[in-house]
């Protein structure tokens, strides 16, 4: 029988956290079919694979040179594509490589492509739901074709032990693709590292409830006490004060963390459609008719500028208690 | 250089949803449709670029029935010089096969550039600027936030998470845009009306379907009621007990 693929991400030669996500989404969709899940991790030399057996591999296939080691759209598309062969569905992370790699692989095998896959299932045929209209709908679509290539959005499947053999396998890279004519040369990142708010599991995101540029900050403290993603809503990122890549909602990032802080954000409609799939939602805002109570687990009416402080004081009292 | 952008016509992200009748498809009346916000940024990047090259042409290409005219209109009016309607019946969302009757297109127009918007914000799906790409054999970046272009080649960033990545590449290529890449332009009286004689060609295309089925269009699922903790600072540590021995999220 075929095999699931999934298609691994590493950076810096780490292996990660979300590639356990996807590992497991295939250990459940192989389960199904009887099949068994192989990982393809490509990487430079000396990608530590270690333990991708735990979560749900049986067969671990490495392609493995320094020239991988930033992302190589066309090449790592050839790598996947080839490495496919006859299986019956691929299945990558929802990251911005996932993004861009899953429908690369799709169309080089005469696909369907489907992202933001929130649920799978299916022994011949796969069936899987996923947000439509940025999550103010949810289709449910019927995939008759195999094989198929999928991506799951982060933190939608947990990583779940398996304690499969995970066997490793070298496979061959392949010289360059010709014609070589994209190229990634470089990756410029920031003096000190950021949480993607689409990735982290808790995000504590500002609005317009938020007066000033600078008492943004109180935004920053909290997740910074949370160990959070920053995140912004689309009026804040238009007015300049936050990075478009902080964006929550319908033109920026959808995401799903365990716990979404909303904080002096009304709840316009598109926004909502980014972060409703959160898992918890707590909002501050002073109108007790904002919209984003409707949607929130648990809310406070109350200033921004004095409830925040108030709860990154008592964050850190609890993870010092 | 001549440079194709791909646009589609999607609801305002302002628009209510309202699953129809059949379960399958949204209600289309009363809803306001607009060229997809990423769209937006790539005729403006198309726009710049002819600017500072001092010519060349910019085609828009849509796939879609005849509404999507109107869709097309308002990158005319931006600037752009005409357009290219791929008429089609769509009914689920199958990037591959709208890839697949683009690439055939793309391919008779010899193009220097494609742009498309990252994604388009209807079905979020993402994925026709990359497969077009690959079934065109063209180098391709993805989500771009920068863009350089001199003497045939180019230099893109893309954000990544916790860093950007710097991508170069030479043309003919495909690049698909993300917020923040330029402040789309706002089309001028004078734009709208000459957008009006701009030439509008419309082919028939036949999609190949790659075998997926929509079969049902839902609501989320209602969140359950939740509740007011209570008011100002003084209620933030029944807040946070909450959130640790009830939700355990803490």
């Amino acid at each position: 029988m075929a095999a699931i693929l999934a298609v691994l991400e590493q950076r810096n030669g780490e292996v990660k956290r979300v590639s356990h996500e996807v590992l497991s989404a295939a250990r459940s969709l192989a389960d199904g079919m009887g099949v068994e899940v192989h990982a393809l991790v490509i990487g430079p030399g000396g990608t530590n694979v270690d333990g991708l057996g735990a979560f749900g591999a049986d067969k671990v296939l490495v392609a493995a040179d320094d020239s991988l080691q930033l992302y190589q759209a066309h090449r790592y598309a050839y790598i996947a594509a080839s490495a496919a062969g006859d299986c019956s569905a691929v299945l990558i992370a929802g990251t911005s490589m996932g993004r861009d790699l899953g429908p690369r692989i799709a169309a080089r095998m005469g696909a369907p492509y489907f992202n933001d896959v929130k649920s799978l299932e299916g022994s011949g045929e796969i069936s899987i739901t996923r947000p439509m209209y940025s999550g103010k709908a949810i289709a449910t679509v019927k995939i008759t074709a195999s094989p198929c290539v999928l991506s799951v959005p982060p933190n939608a499947f947990a990583p779940v032990e398996a304690g499969k053999a995970g066997a490793v396998e070298e496979v061959a890279v392949p010289e360059a693709v010709e014609p070589a004519r994209a190229t990634t040369v470089n990756v410029k990142e920031p003096e000190t590292a950021v949480l993607d708010v689409s990735e982290s599991a808790i995000v504590v995101s500002g609005g317009r409830g938020i007066k000033e540029e600078s008492d943004f900050k109180v935004v920053e403290e909290l997740a910074a006490a949370l160990n959070g993603a920053v995140g912004a809503s689309r009026a804040v990122v238009d007015n300049g004060w936050r990075s478009h890549s902080e964006q929550v909602g319908q033109t920026g990032k959808t995401v799903s963390p365990n716990l979404y802080i909303a904080l002096g954000i009304s709840g316009a409609i598109q926004h909502l459609a980014g972060m409703r799939g959160s898992k918890v939602i707590v909002a501050v805002n002073k109108d007790p008719d904002a919209p984003i109570f409707k949607v929130a687990d648990y809310g406070i009416v109350g200033d921004v500028m004095e409830v925040a402080p108030r709860l990154t004081e008592e964050v850190k009292k609890l993870s010092e208690g | 250089m001549k440079i194709a952008v791909c646009v589609k016509r999607v609801p305002d992200t302002e628009a209510r949803i309202k699953v129809g009748g059949d379960g399958k498809s949204i209600e289309e009346s009363g809803v306001k449709f607009v060229l997809n916000p990423f769209d937006e940024y790539a005729v403006e990047e198309a726009l710049k670029l002819k600017e500072a090259a001092g010519g060349g042409e910019i085609v828009v290409i849509s796939l879609g029935t005849d509404a999507n005219q109107e869709t097309m209109r308002t990158a005319l009016a931006m600037g752009a010089d005409k357009g290219i309607l791929l008429k089609a019946e769509v009914t689920a969302p199958d990037s591959l096969a709208v890839a697949k009757a683009l690439a055939a297109e793309l391919k008779a127009g010899e193009y220097d550039l494609v742009l498309f918007g990252k994604l388009a914000v209807d079905d979020g799906c993402h994925a026709v600027g990359p497969m077009v790409a690959e079934l065109m054999e063209l180098p391709c970046v993805s989500s771009i936030s920068s863009l350089e272009i001199a003497d045939g080649k180019g230099t893109a960033e893309r954000e990544i998470e916790g860093g950007i990545e710097v991508v170069e590449f030479s043309l003919p290529a495909i690049l698909t845009t993300e917020k923040g890449l330029n402040e789309p332009r706002y089309p001028a009286l004078k734009g709208i009306m000459m957008a009006k004689k701009k030439p509008l060609e419309t082919k028939e295309v036949t999609l190949e379907g790659s075998g997926v089925e929509l079969t049902a269009l839902a609501y989320p699922p209602e969140r359950k009621e939740g509740r007011i903790v209570g008011e100002g600072p003084d209620a933030v540590p029944a807040l946070v007990d909450a959130l640790k021995n009830e939700a355990k999220v803490l």
